[in-house]
């Protein structure tokens, strides 16, 4: 089952900012590490993420859930570099082949391993605790989103869970009809394949129909359109984003101060 | 409060050679209750479709004119609130409040009055949830319910039914049609599409035919009409009040076991069930929505795995895979042995047009293209679908496309032949054609289980019937 | 010919729901894609020839609707929609997913949103694949060797994306009209034509 809920504690005193503020928030301090290569400052805005979890009613196991293919991931970018690094200065610690393994690899894949973690890590945090309904009133009030399409992307994701049904009936409907692949894998590929373009067909038929449900209900019908919930964005709000950019710009200045500082651009 | 006035009013759907409703000429006066009838096809929701101001002009041919208070529907939809027979379509928001509280916004209601309208709706209809709670854990009569609210919170001139009932028990459809009386305002124009119009009479003051060729076959108080027009709106389909169908009882006595069920049950879906379906015998399974009828009808079919339990099929029906369960045959052999009808007709089609849909089953059992091509002209005529061999299934009226997905079942003349809610949405004439044709199927000998609402259907056909209640509670909220 | 440049109500939704399939299949995709990392550890630029397919609503987004806007907007959704669902890339694949929308946009953009033929999407598919190239050229590869790894990288992710989205797309959109679902739209009333 594909979850479409928000994990978190819903008290939690972080996870009840403004979507728009939370989402912000996790953009900022991601760009701002995006700016270096070296270790010590993802190493430290994990650190901090780390920290702060609690505070977005998330527990660590389910983090780690949502993470984990994260460090697959973490293996690729080892081997990648490890076979294809520009910079192999330093100390030669493995040399087989066209394996050539220094210190200056292994701090280059450490850093962007680290890098990686820091930055995918906010944006999960903000998605684990955001509902989407809240996500797309926020986008319209509070960050001028076009409304028609803010709320029309909103009416579709509902059909996520709809969509993971309607593939079981659709596997279900070819069988009854006679339809299936057996053993060989190259039926068994085609047979995905037609089932996913089936989704996709029906998919796109459930939207028609949603679409002509809305305009039933007057969307579009050029009516400036009101809102029955407000999103507000306090000062508390700008606050949370302004943090996260000083906090961001500490773990860089860190990294500057202690010499390990590697531009991205330069 | 709208008036509606149709003169010369056709449409013809883009892609499609006949009219889907033509000549119709017709005033409703504002505050009249219309109940809207006439044969599967007839254009009824097409018409109503029309009302709402939702036939884009780009997507068919208009003939005549159709106006609300004067005005194009197009430009009146403020004035008109819809709910269509398949609700699962019309919910746009994830939590119940926000759906109801969406046509509100739209409308640009200031957003202090929003909430305590929403509230109304919600209690006029007699919703037993919380605004917060999420749309997806409805049953399909909540979910008609909720979309009831979400017309009625916007306080239409003119309400439009289409087949609000369909598919629900029929303690739900009665209180969906109570929540209907209950929460119109006395100056509402109201349309209501239903073929059982037994049940929706007390609801209406007028009723209107139209005519499957074109026009309007009869029109005024539901006793004038019926009186004066019973015997020829009874022929044509329509199901006339006080008119008996009769019984098809099965001819000899059941025979051999085709399929068994052993406290057969998918936690939490289904409670554990014991049943046996005979050869030669028709099986009606009844209860409640949610009681798990679906459940039981697509294991039986083969075609989920038991949760608890077991389903035995007899040597007759299994054949060479004699000891091994349904769900585990080859897709092929299934197909020859069991057929199923789908509750959603629209879940069982794969194919891009009717002829192609009823010719798969047999083609991939393997018959010879002759043989393919009579079995299905027979049942195209049979099912009256002839003419529409070659739409797309997909934009089937509702009738059309629940006996074509019947029909596409029957085409391999399975031994054992399981359909969930077989009858519903149909006209009288292809209601008799339905229950004929399985009473055919059932007196040469193979099974029958229907899963069904419908106690004409349980009473004409059924040898024995089996009724489940919910997993867990027994009852209804 | 709809000349009309404003998006309707199903235009909206029509491009949503498709950026939601999409967002589905690539929260699937994701994990195919870290579950190869492995399989593709002896050329790692190689596991670029199945970049493709985080491509395809780009490109089908602007075939199908065809509105200025459209292929931004379905990436756009479709990344945040992975990212709801719980992407492990978060916030990040959000950027992503808008750098890669622009690079179709262009090439519609490039036809003056008046050609949607083959040359039209391949075209929108190299751009696509180009503008996610870049990004991850500068964002990703850095630290890599520029002639043995990122240069060809860049090169196989671009033709990938020609490939599976540009093409892709194109016949996709065919195999969609023939359903009969693009009625309302431009795509398929090309097919009710014929
Ligand atoms: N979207 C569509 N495209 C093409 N043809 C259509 C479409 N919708 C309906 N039709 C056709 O128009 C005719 C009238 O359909 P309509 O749905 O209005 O019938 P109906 O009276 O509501 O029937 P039922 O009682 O079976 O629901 C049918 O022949 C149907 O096949
Ligand atoms: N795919 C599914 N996953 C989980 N729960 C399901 C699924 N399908 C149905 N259910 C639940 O299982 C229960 C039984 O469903 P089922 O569709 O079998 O009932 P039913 O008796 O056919 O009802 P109805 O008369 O409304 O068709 C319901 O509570 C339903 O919400
Ligand atoms: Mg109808
Ligand atoms: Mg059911």
């Amino acid at each position: 089952m594909i979850g479409v809920e928000p994990v978190a504690a819903p008290g939690a005193p972080l996870a009840r900012r403004n979507p728009v503020a939370k989402l912000a928030a996790a953009l900022v301090f991601s760009f701002i590490l995006i700016a270096t290569l070296d270790p010590v400052a993802p190493a430290i805005a994990i650190a901090i993420e780390l920290a702060v979890l609690p505070l977005f009613g998330i527990r660590y196991r389910v983090l780690a859930r949502r993470a984990w293919p994260l460090l697959a991931s973490a293996g690729g970018i080892l081997v990648t570099l490890v076979l294809f690094a520009a910079d192999r200065s330093g100390r030669v610690l493995v040399e087989a082949g066209p394996v050539l393994v220094t210190e200056g690899v292994l701090v280059t894949a450490l850093g962007l391993v680290l890098r990686m973690l820091a930055v995918a890590l906010p944006g999960i945090v903000v998605f684990a605790t955001t509902d989407a309904t809240d996500l797309a009133d926020a986008l319209i009030q509070n960050a001028k989103a076009p409304a028609r399409f803010a709320i029309g992307a909103l009416a579709a994701f509902r059909l996520v869970p709809l969509l993971e049904q309607e593939w079981r009936m659709i596997s279900m409907a070819r069988r009854a009809r006679g339809v299936d692949a057996g053993r060989n894998p190259v039926a068994k590929l085609r047979l995905f394949v037609s089932t996913a373009f089936a989704l996709l067909v029906g998919a796109i038929r459930r939207g028609t129909r949603l679409a002509v449900a809305m305009d039933a209900r007057g969307f579009d019908a050029g009516v400036p359109r009101t809102v029955a919930r407000r999103q507000h964005f306090t000062r508390a709000d700008a606050l949370l984003v302004a943090v996260a950019a000083v906090l961001a710009g500490a773990a860089l200045a860190v990294s500057v101060a202690v010499g390990t500082f590697r531009p991205l651009i330069g | 409060m709208s008036a509606v006035e149709l003169r010369g009013f056709g449409w013809r759907h883009a892609g499609r050679k006949g009219w889907a409703v033509r000549g119709v000429d017709l005033r409703i006066e504002a505050g009249e209750r219309v109940l809207l009838l006439g044969p599967s096809g007839a254009g009824k929701s097409t018409l109503l479709a029309a009302l709402a101001g939702l036939l884009p002009e780009d997507s068919g041919t208009q003939e005549g004119t159709i106006e609300i208070d004067g005005l194009d529907p197009r430009k009146a939809r403020e004035r008109v609130g819809v709910v269509f027979q398949d609700p699962e379509t019309q919910l746009v928001m994830a939590r119940c409040g926000d759906d109801v509280a969406f046509g509100l916004e739209n409308r640009g209601v200031p957003g202090a009055e929003i909430w305590p309208r929403v509230d109304e709706a919600l209690r006029r209809v007699g919703f037993p949830y919380h605004r917060g709670r999420p749309t997806a854990a409805l049953s399909g009569g909540e979910q008609q319910r909720l979309a009831l609210a979400g017309a009625l919170a916007l306080r239409p001139g003119l309400l439009l039914l289409d087949e609000p009932t369909a598919n629900l028990d029929p303690a739900g459809a009665t209180l969906i049609r109570q929540a209907v009386r209950d929460a119109l305002d006395a100056d509402t124009t109201l349309i209501l599409v239903e073929h059982r119009v037994a049940e929706a009479l007390p609801l209406v003051d007028r009723v209107v035919v139209l005519e499957a060729g074109g026009g309007v076959r009869a029109d005024g108080p539901p006793d004038a009409v019926f009186a004066a027009h019973g015997d020829a709106l009874a022929d044509a389909g329509v199901w006339v009040p006080g008119r008996a169908v009769p019984p098809r009882r099965a001819a000899a006595p059941a025979g051999e076991p085709l399929i068994t069920a052993g406290r057969l049950g998918l936690p939490p879906r289904l409670a554990p069930t014991d049943l046996r379906v005979r050869a030669g015998e028709a099986l009606a399974v009844l209860g409640p929505n949610g009681a798990g009828k679906s459940t039981l009808a697509l294991l039986l079919g083969g075609l989920l795995r038991p949760g608890t339990g077991t389903v035995t099929a007899g040597a007759d029906l299994a054949g060479p895979d004699a000891g091994t369960p349904p769900h585990r045959w080859r897709a092929p052999a299934l197909a020859r042995r069991i057929g199923s009808v789908f509750q959603d007709p629209e879940h069982q089609f794969v194919t891009n047009t009717v002829f192609d849909e009823l010719a798969l089953g047999p083609r991939r059992t393997g018959q010879p293209e002759a043989a393919v091509r009579s079995t299905v002209d027979g049942l195209l005529e049979r099912l009256r679908l002839a003419r529409l061999a070659g739409a797309n299934p997909y934009t089937l009226s509702g009738g059309e496309a629940r006996r074509l997905s019947v029909a596409t079942a029957l085409a391999t003349a399975p031994r054992l032949l399981i359909c969930d809610e077989p009858t519903f949405g149909q006209d009288r004439r292809t209601w008799l054609e339905l229950v004929d044709l399985l009473a055919e199927l059932r007196d040469a000998g193979h099974g029958v289980v229907a899963v069904t609402h419908d106690p004409d259907f349980v009473a004409a056909l059924a040898d024995r019937t089996v009724t489940l209640t919910r997993p867990g509670t027994g009852d209804r909220p | 010919m709809e000349n009309s440049n404003r998006w309707r109500t199903i235009d909206i939704v029509v491009a949503s729901v498709i950026a939601v399939a999409f967002g589905v299949i690539f929260w699937a995709w994701n994990l195919v894609w870290s579950a190869t990392d492995a399989a593709f550890a002896f050329f790692p630029p190689a596991q670029t020839l199945i970049y493709g397919v985080w491509l395809v609503p780009a490109v089908l987004g602007g075939l199908v609707i065809r509105k200025p806007g459209a292929s931004l907007f379905c990436e756009l959704v479709a990344s945040i929609v992975s990212a709801l669902l719980g992407s492990q890339w978060g916030g990040i694949a959000i950027v992503q997913g808008l750098t890669q929308g622009i690079g179709a946009e262009l090439a519609f953009a490039a036809f003056r949103y008046r050609s949607y033929r083959l040359p039209s999407a391949l075209l929108a598919g190299a751009l696509t694949g180009l503008t996610a190239a870049v990004f991850d050229f500068v964002y990703w590869n850095k630290a890599t060797d520029l002639v043995s790894y990122r240069i060809p990288y860049a090169l196989l992710t671009i033709v990938s994306a020609t490939v599976i989205a540009g093409a892709g797309a194109f016949y996709l959109t065919r195999a969609l009209a023939d359903t009969g679902v693009l009625d309302r739209f431009p795509a398929g009333r090309e097919r009710a034509a014929v």
